[in-house]
């Protein structure tokens, strides 16, 4: 274990550090900004509450065309945006622009399908109850969807860690970055083993909890 | 806040007029001009094989389901005319039960009973309290708060009963309610259905597509086919004298002979010169009592065998079905079968005898 000197377990820390801030604070951005877009697709879907075709097509087209870009594109292609939004172009803050853009379009369909599974005739029996359909959102659809919801988030934050490794491209940081600069580029592959051991029980953590949690809700 | 309207105006409960429907254009029709009246406090059912448009028909008394034209008129008021806030509170006063129950399944028993008053912004405390009262109602206060997952099909519907009953509406849709439960929970919901009909004063329309569910709660009934209402009637005359086919066949599923195949064809030749014939008599009016097979036998020299036999009930009103093997003169035994009718008897000789 020569190679975990006290300046090498700092890196770790602080890369731990900086991919829980990517991941959280993109997830969080994803779930605040996905759900809305979500309950607009399936409350204008075909079959919805409210179809409106019109606006429902290129929602979904603009939801699918964030998905299909890959990611490591996605973010170069957008850094005047980001640099907009966060005032730069690099480091971790600004790695949480794309990182939250490519959750939130994926974030938005795995909400959509959650909300889709909702059971048909506990909304119709909403309505002849004299629900409004802000009621039916708010006290049907979301509260019945709440564990595939959650199911949905801990997909999401799996992926993001995932894509989090790849936000070192623009000076990111985390656990991934530190992985290839270290484990590959500098021929430390007890790094890059440390680095794949931590994130595999950091994911694994992150799906306990969410099943769990799951478990938890679904009453069924 | 609309408060849900309890009191029934003069007239009918429920008055549905030249309703037309229809899901795809060029398709058939699932609703072809069907007119119909509830009386305040009856049971009225609604029959049909799937697919016949009873389902679209009962969506329609609460606007689930906007009829292509007619007019739909409850409690007298014209729900087509209702702007959607107006419309939210007179569905208010419309109690609804499902065949699949519809419980949200993550709130407790007491939660889904609740939902409805929740809907119409009643404080939480007042909520409680009318939840307290209906739990009763339909034996599940031990049940509060158990989840539906932990609850057997009838208890989810009592559930869904209550849950219906919870904004104190004079009128129940009964939407196939009993269709998911096996043979005895059914006649348990029937019951409790008809016994809160008799407490709350309620006007109940039931769709079904099995007969005996009319036959044990329904005061009138209506047989729907391809969108149309083909007859309609006291459920006791509609299965003592069931004009159409369809209808017959309902009927036949709840008054049955019970005669096996192949009876008549086991029964011996009728000597030359005369007739074997089997027919289906039903004993019902004032002289169901009358010894009328005797007297047939003595005064038009018939032999007649009872093949079978039973006295049944319908809506309260006693009745007896018999299949008879009559033999005799041709003219003897439409003779016999002329006096019989005379007194107020229905027979029946092209029965499905084989089924």
């Amino acid at each position: 274990m020569g190679w975990l000197t006290p300046t090498m377990q700092d890196l770790l820390l602080d890369a731990f550090w900086e991919t829980l801030v990517m991941v959280g604070a993109s997830a969080a951005i994803a779930v605040a900004v996905g759900l809305p877009l979500a309950l607009l697709l399936q409350v204008t879907g075909r079959g919805g509450l409210r179809p409106l075709p019109w606006l429902n097509r290129p929602l979904g087209l603009l939801v699918n065309a964030a998905r299909s870009t890959p990611f490591i594109i996605l973010m170069v292609a957008i850094v005047p945006f980001t640099r907009l939004v966060a005032g730069t172009s690099i480091g971790t803050g600004a790695a949480i622009v794309p990182l939250a853009l490519a959750a939130t379009a994926f974030l938005a369909r795995l909400f959509e399908n959650a909300l889709r599974e909702v059971d048909a005739g506990v909304v119709e029996a909403a309505r002849a109850m004299g629900a409004s359909r802000w009621q039916i959102v708010t006290k049907v659809l979301v509260p019945e969807a709440l564990p595939g919801l959650i199911a949905a988030v801990t997909v999401a934050l799996v992926s993001l860690v995932g894509f989090s490794a790849m936000a070192g491209a623009i000076g990111g940081g985390g656990l991934g970055d530190l992985g290839i600069r270290f484990g590959y580029q500098r021929f430390m592959p007890e790094v890059m083993a440390t680095v794949v051991l931590i994130l595999i029980v950091f994911v694994q953590g992150l799906q306990s909890l969410g099943d769990w949690l799951v478990r938890r809700l679904s009453h069924r | 806040m609309h408060p849900p309207s309890h009191h029934p105006a003069d007239g009918p409960a429920i008055r549905l007029a030249g309703l037309r429907k229809r899901f795809a254009a060029g398709g058939a029709p699932a609703l072809d001009d069907v007119s119909l009246e509830l009386r305040t406090g009856e049971v009225f059912g609604i029959v049909g094989r799937s697919g016949a448009g009873k389902s679209t028909l009962i969506r329609t008394v609460n606007l689930l389901e906007r009829p292509d034209a007619g007019s739909v008129t409850v409690m007298g008021r014209d729900l087509l005319a209702l702007d959607e806030a107006g419309l939210r509170a007179a569905r208010r006063g419309i109690g609804m039960v499902f065949q699949h129950f519809n419980l949200h399944h993550r709130r407790t028993v007491a939660e889904n009973i609740g939902f409805p008053l929740e809907v119409a912004g009643m404080p939480a405390a007042a909520r409680r309290a009318r939840v307290a009262e209906l739990l009763p109602l339909v034996g599940l206060e031990a049940k509060r708060d158990a989840f539906p997952a932990q609850l057997s099909g009838g208890q989810k519907q009592r559930v869904g009963i209550a849950r219906a009953l919870a904004s104190a509406p004079s009128l129940l849709l009964c939407d196939e309610a009993t269709s998911a439960l096996d043979p005895e929970t059914t006649a348990e919901i029937l019951a409790l259905i008809r016994s809160l009909r008799d407490r709350l004063d309620l006007t109940v329309l039931l769709i079904t597509h099995e007969m005996g569910v009319v036959k044990a709660i329904c005061d009138r009934v209506a047989v729907m086919e391809a969108g149309r209402i083909i007859e309609q009637g006291r459920v006791f005359e509609v299965f003592t004298r069931p004009a159409q086919p369809t209808t017959r066949r309902f009927v036949a599923e709840v008054i049955g002979h019970g005669v096996p195949p192949g009876t008549l064809a086991r029964l011996p030749p009728a000597p030359p010169g005369q007739q074997r014939r089997l027919a289906q008599v039903l004993f019902l009016g004032p002289h169901s009592t009358r010894p009328v097979i005797s007297e047939a036998s003595r005064d038009f020299g018939l032999d007649i065998n009872i093949v079978s036999g039973r006295v049944d009930e319908i809506a309260g009103e006693p009745f007896g079905v018999m299949a008879l093997a009559v033999c005799g003169a041709a003219a003897a035994i439409d003779a016999a079968f002329g006096w019989m009718r005379g007194l107020g008897l229905v027979i029946e000789e092209d029965v499905a005898w084989a089924g």
